[in-house]
């Protein structure tokens, strides 16, 4: 018996100083993390709006779960940015980042994480896979890719990733037609 | 001279990549680019070193029955403080190792050093075969790294190697590259090893001595 209360003794001493050097060091480096975090955000953000005067993520909108980031020049919204994924892919979420003009035309997309197959699917990324979004828009563009009759372009040997990419900006384009009244607080929208 | 011997062994005589083949997880996963070797291999240096001094502050204290769960708790900790620490100041690398630092818990090299070094001696030596055992990882880590990296994306560091020319070969940067070069690597050091070793000298002295035997026959 004593014996036991010896072990657990040790055991629990050992934790707790381990519980209170861990807090203090959380403590210490959060302002820094949390820093990255909206440097991260902030540069992805820059990366698919246009030139705006404010700080798109402390105007940011949450509207069913989705986070809208819209980008204003003269007090005046020029381009929302939400943030989609897709689980479709190779291995691993697939999460892009999309930005829109108003009307829901792309201005441009970026992937923020993808853990496809380095060469292959993991292509996604490159600027000719990523141009090809811009311009696009629900009407305009069939959204599949090329091999099922749509309109973008596919990676030879990696069909999977470029259909995740393509049906996650597709979800993400209807819901934010869907959401789109709400954002702009229900007033009319100049197209 | 103890302290030169425990930290220079880590690094050839018994190096824990090539030699003890210990921590293959990170190894063979992280090692797709020389700066991730470079990366990985100082984070596990860091955890190794601390670790290995706190363990051995701590040897006297800790009943034998549960030394493993209190060396397990001490990695954990530092482990996180390098997670928390590398997410708040080198976020760069801090994807590019994503999953893999946490994962330093459980690299066997760690909890190795601690249970059979670190436990039984004292802090001076348990530093230099935390620092030794670290170099010799980082290093191993680091010449995986080149060897991929090189071959499969044309460049070292980042740094474009061949020019435009060159066809990188795909498969050294997918999983099985990590293991054709471990192979190779692993052979390379000991075969070397077999060869600087005192028993392969005396079969070299035998031998010689048979020729010479021989020789005198004829």
């Amino acid at each position: 018996m004593k014996e036991v209360i010896r072990l657990t003794a040790v055991l629990t001493v050992v934790c707790v100083l381990a519980g209170f050097a861990l807090s203090y060091v959380s403590e210490a480096t959060e302002e820094a993390r949390a820093y990255q975090d909206r440097l991260e955000l902030l540069s992805s953000l820059n990366m698919v709006l246009p030139e705006h005067d404010n700080e798109p993520d402390s105007d940011a909108m949450q509207i069913g779960g989705i986070t809208y980031y819209p980008s204003k020049k003269d007090g005046e919204i020029n381009g929302i940015a939400f943030i989609t994924s897709s689980d479709k892919g190779y291995s691993g979420l697939i999460r892009v980042i999309v930005g829109v003009k108003p009307d829901g035309e792309i201005i441009s997309i970026g992937i923020l994480e993808q853990k496809e197959t380095p060469g292959l699917g993991s292509k996604i990324t490159e600027d000719w896979f990523v141009d090809q979004y811009k311009g696009k828009s629900l009407e305009n563009a069939r959204w599949a890719v090329k091999k099922d009759n749509g309109d973008f372009e596919q990676i030879s040997g990696a069909t999977i990733s470029p259909r995740a990419v393509t049906s996650a900006i597709q979800k993400g384009l209807e819901t934010y037609q869907k959401d789109r009244q709400e954002i702009f607080g229900g007033g009319d929208v100049v197209q | 001279m103890s302290f030169n011997k425990e930290l220079i062994k880590g690094i050839w005589k018994e190096n824990p990549v090539f030699i003890l083949v210990l921590g293959m997880c990170p190894t063979l996963a992280v090692t797709t680019s020389a700066l991730n070797g470079v990366g990985m291999g100082i984070a596990t240096t860091f955890v190794l070193i601390c670790s290995n001094i706190v363990v051995s502050i701590i040897r006297s204290y800790v009943p034998d029955r549960v030394r493993i769960p209190v060396f397990i708790v001490v990695i954990a900790s530092f482990v996180t403080v390098v997670d928390l620490t590398m997410s708040g100041y080198f976020r760069g690398l801090y994807h590019a190792l994503g999953l893999f630092i946490p994962l330093i818990v459980v690299n066997c090299i760690i909890l190795g050093r601690a249970e059979a070094f670190a436990s039984k001696k004292s802090i001076v030596l348990s530093i230099a075969d935390g620092a030794g055992m670290g170099a010799g990882f980082t290093l191993a880590l680091v010449m995986l790294g080149s060897i991929r990296e090189l071959l499969g994306n044309g460049s070292i560091f980042g740094f474009s190697v061949f020019g435009g020319g060159f066809e990188p070969v795909l498969v050294m940067i997918l999983p099985p590259g990590a293991f054709l070069t471990l192979g190779i690597l692993t052979g390379v050091f000991s075969a070397v090893e077999k060869y600087r070793s005192k028993e392969w000298r005396k079969y070299v002295i035998q031998d010689l001595g048979k020729a010479t035997v021989v020789r005198e026959r004829i």
